[in-house]
């Protein structure tokens, strides 16, 4: 046997060499496959044959060693904060400052090295999948395929070993309830081995693994039902879900649709524990299921444990940290869709409709401070494992990456913190728990969310749509507005940073450079200089600007512009009119490097919250060109939600609907699931082809 | 036998801490509160790039709390480490190291009830009998009680 894959790898090195095969002879080894024939050494390949495969040179080292060394260059990096800031407050030698950046750059580069070197593959966690399913599957009289992608992607060592178990876990559930027996597979007009699909990939700093089956899928009503049965979920309640709520609810305790306990699993334990340990390691669990079709299971975690996108907030003088995989939104207690209610006491905080526990942080924390409420700026957490609440603070200050480090255990004692840091100017700063924060503050977790969507599903009629824009007032002075979904952060940079360069303005952050729009001509630049980094998930903009003016809802209708161009039209926000700016526009105008034939034309509503910020982007990345109802260009391809008008110029049509099953009232035979991802692209393809 | 003790001066009484333990003596000057943390507490520093978490000592031993200059800055501080966490021990005054002349031998009189706790017992040196004072009970204060009582 053995023989026959030096065989194997003999020949595969002779063709990765290009060279023709030798007419080898191989009938001895096939000889030797016979049954029966097991025996003498086999001549068929002489030594000499055999070419060194080239194998990437490895050696073998301790974790601990590996942890070491990562926690020796955690160090290096906040002494070199502390070296920068030193520096700062001396007069400036540009030798020194020249050698520091030097410094800095090689610290940077071997954290990179390092982090990498923490890095497993995923294929690590995976390799054991096909085994664990053959043996479930063996033992249950049921058939699977299991197919596995993206091993390769890489992913903290740590990680690794916090999602084996919930992974494992979910591969249980999607063999024993997902896939059904071939007998019913047969039966419901499936073939009769039954697919998994376990993949990974990476999307930003996340890394998404998705466990697809095509078994019997949940049954949304069956887990409501149950819900109610165990008293998780009133009949109220149940009434106003979302079908993606009611799929959610398996991760509520005590849920289990099984019919019966097997051995495996089906005991009401688990999916719950599956969330909360992916939300300890600051990940989440989504799930996607179509009745009869199957189930979709998406892990997202991050890509590592040690250093963690924080907020910084502070209290009277004292600054705190908060892990910004936690954060929904920060609005200003102040704000138009914002109000403050004390009921018995206890705050509640009603933002655009949704209703959710305000705890003011000064109150937890027993801090000193002079601030009024309606002046505090409010964080809408959704800690791991719990739901939404509202944390006043006094003041937001910026985004940190921050080298975490676990606290003193007496610290650690209050169950408020998640740990320490240094922040940039030296000073040690405590990162919270927001799952600790909101026990200590009082609030009860679980449960309650379903209670303030019902606040938002019965307000919705109501209050129009509102599209979350950014006003700002820009260089030149006007009122301007950006949807709020393109900006991903606000950076500041001195003056000479930006530069012209390659034919249009540039402006360096970081190691980056972006091109820079929202700058007129001959404008000179002096001092520090305030611009939105704006991102449509492939390329970075940078938009320069005045000052920030507020966070508002767009509720008005938006008065198209004359022509295309940077500004797509203008509306009335907080009362006076504002420009609202063409994301897209500026995307195409200025993001480098996206040329080619004339793109397909898609016609997509413009008012539709949604379809800007969730379907667009789809759309957008399939190589269309989206315009909206007022552009008069010919659209080749119009995507309407159901209930919405007919569009009124040729081209295709593709009808998204709400609901993930067709059968309901109303709905059209040809539409699409507005989530079904795999079958809106099919139809953007086919659209795009049939033209 | 060459065993080191470093003498400092707690809530007025001087006592002893072994000097193996201890790794440097600091001067803090910032001080971040921990709030709601336990009280022995006083908050955390930070040294060379790294974040102390500031036990008051006096606190620690039920025997006040340690007063701060008046200008909130400059405090002497002893820096050990515990379990992989660094500790800064807030104390009165950082005296002197002197060599031990023997082991420690149980102290039979009745001691104050805070020292009771942290005492590992009485040690001679040149200057008289000195108590030496466990570190990891002055770091632990508020849990040694709880499980005490």
């Amino acid at each position: 046997m053995l023989a026959v894959i030096d065989r194997i790898g003999e020949m595969v090195a002779t063709i990765d060499a290009g060279e023709e095969l030798p007419a080898g002879d191989d009938s001895a080894l096939i000889a030797a496959l016979q049954p029966g024939a097991e025996g003498p050494a086999l001549p068929a390949v002489a030594a000499g044959d055999i070419k060194s495969t080239a194998a990437p040179r490895t050696i073998r080292l301790s974790v601990e060693l590996l942890d070491r060394v990562m926690s020796g260059v955690s160090d290096m990096v906040l002494a070199r904060n502390e070296l920068a800031r030193r520096l700062r407050e001396s007069t400036g030698d540009v030798a020194v400052d020249g050698a520091f950046e030097r410094l800095s750059g090689i610290i940077a580069e071997m954290r990179d090295a390092i982090t990498r070197t923490r890095m497993q593959r995923v294929e690590n966690l995976f390799v054991a999948i096909p085994r664990m399913v053959r043996d479930l599957s063996a033992d249950l009289g049921k058939q699977v395929l299991v197919d596995i992608g993206g091993g390769d992607v890489e992913l903290d060592r740590e990680m690794i070993e916090m999602i084996r178990d919930p992974l494992t876990h979910i591969i249980r559930n999607a063999v024993d309830h997902g896939i059904e027996s071939p007998a019913d597979r047969i039966k419901s007009g499936k073939r009769e081995i039954g697919i998994l699909s376990v993949s990974a990939r990476q999307s930003g700093n996340q890394i998404l693994i998705d466990i697809v089956d095509d078994g019997r899928g949940i049954d949304g009503k069956r887990l409501v039902e149950k819900a109610i049965a165990t008293g998780t979920l009133s009949t109220a309640d149940a009434a106003v879900m979302a079908p993606r709520e009611r799929l959610a609810l398996i991760f509520e305790a005590g849920l289990s649709t099984a019919r019966e306990v097997t051995a495996i699993s089906g005991r009401g334990v688990g999916m719950d524990v599956v969330r909360s340990n992916i939300e300890r390691i600051g990940g989440t669990v989504e799930v996607d299921s179509t009745l009869d079709q199957g189930t979709r299971m998406t892990l997202r975690v991050p890509l590592t444990l040690t250093i963690i996108p924080a907020l910084t907030v502070s209290i009277g003088s004292q600054h705190f940290a908060i892990p910004r995989t936690a954060i929904e939104e920060i609005v200003r207690a102040n704000g138009g869709s914002v109000t403050l209610d004390r009921i018995g006491g206890a705050g509640v905080a009603t933002i655009r409709g949704r209703r959710m526990p305000e705890i003011a942080l000064a109150d937890v924390l027993g801090l000193e401070s002079a601030m009024a409420d309606e002046e505090r700026t409010l964080v809408v957490l959704r800690p791991a494992g719990g739901d939404v609440y509202a944390l006043a603070v006094d003041r937001i200050h910026d985004h940190e990456e921050l080298v975490v480090k676990p606290a003193a255990p007496a610290v650690m004692a209050t169950g408020l913190y998640a740990g320490t840091t240094l922040a940039d100017d030296g000073s040690p700063i405590l990162l919270f728990d927001p799952g600790g924060l909101a026990e200590q503050g009082g609030v009860r977790l679980e449960a309650q969310e379903r209670a303030a969507r019902v606040v938002e599903a019965l307000g919705q009629p109501a209050k129009a749509r509102e599209l979350p824009v950014l006003l700002f007032r820009g260089l030149d002075g006007g009122r301007r507005a950006l949807r709020l979904g393109v900006v991903d952060r606000i950076e500041e940079v001195p003056a000479d940073a930006i530069r012209f360069a390659a034919g249009q303005l540039r402006v360096q952050l970081g190691d980056s450079i972006l091109p820079l729009a929202g700058v007129e001509e001959g404008t000179v630049f002096e001092g520090k200089v305030r611009l939105f980094r704006l991102s449509d998930g492939v390329s970075e903009v940078g938009y320069a600007f005045n000052e920030v003016i507020d966070l508002m809802g767009l509720t008005e209708s938006l008065i198209p512009a004359a022509r295309p161009g940077a500004v797509s039209g203008v509306a009335l926000i907080g009362g006076e009119p504002a420009e609202l700016l063409d994301a897209h526009w500026i995307f195409a105008e200025h993001a480098s490097g996206r040329a080619g034939g004339k793109p397909s034309i898609c016609r997509l509503a413009a008012d539709d919250p949604w379809v800007q910020n969730l379907l667009r982007p789809i759309v957008e990345a399939a190589g269309y060109l989206v315009i909206d109802e007022t552009t008069e260009l010919a659209a080749d391809l119009t995507i309407a939600l159901e209930g919405g008008t007919e569009p009124s110029d040729g081209g295709r049509t593709i009808w998204l609907r709400t609901e993930p099953e067709a059968a309901a009232a109303g709905t059209r035979k040809d539409s699409i699931y507005r989530y079904d991802r795999e079958g809106l692209l099919k139809a953007l393809k086919a659209a795009g082809a049939s033209r | 036998m060459n065993n080191l003790l470093l003498i400092v001066m707690i809530a007025g009484s001087r006592v002893a801490l072994p000097a193996s333990a201890v790794e440097s003596v600091v001067e803090l000057d910032t001080l971040i509160q921990v709030p709601r943390a336990a009280p022995h507490v006083a908050g955390l520093s930070a040294l060379r790039s790294r974040v102390l978490t500031v036990i008051d000592c006096k606190r620690s031993l039920d025997l006040g709390t340690t007063a701060r200059s008046a200008d909130g800055s400059i405090q002497e501080g002893v820096v050990v480490e515990l379990d992989g966490h660094h500790y800064a021990l807030l104390v009165d005054v950082v005296e002197d190291v002197v060599e031990a002349l023997g082991s420690p031998t149980p102290l039979r009189a009745a001691m104050g009830q805070g020292w009771e706790r942290a005492s590992l017992g009485m040690v001679e040196t040149e200057g008289g009998p000195m108590l030496l004072v466990d570190v990891a009970a002055l770091i632990g204060g508020h849990e040694q009680r709880a499980n005490a009582a």
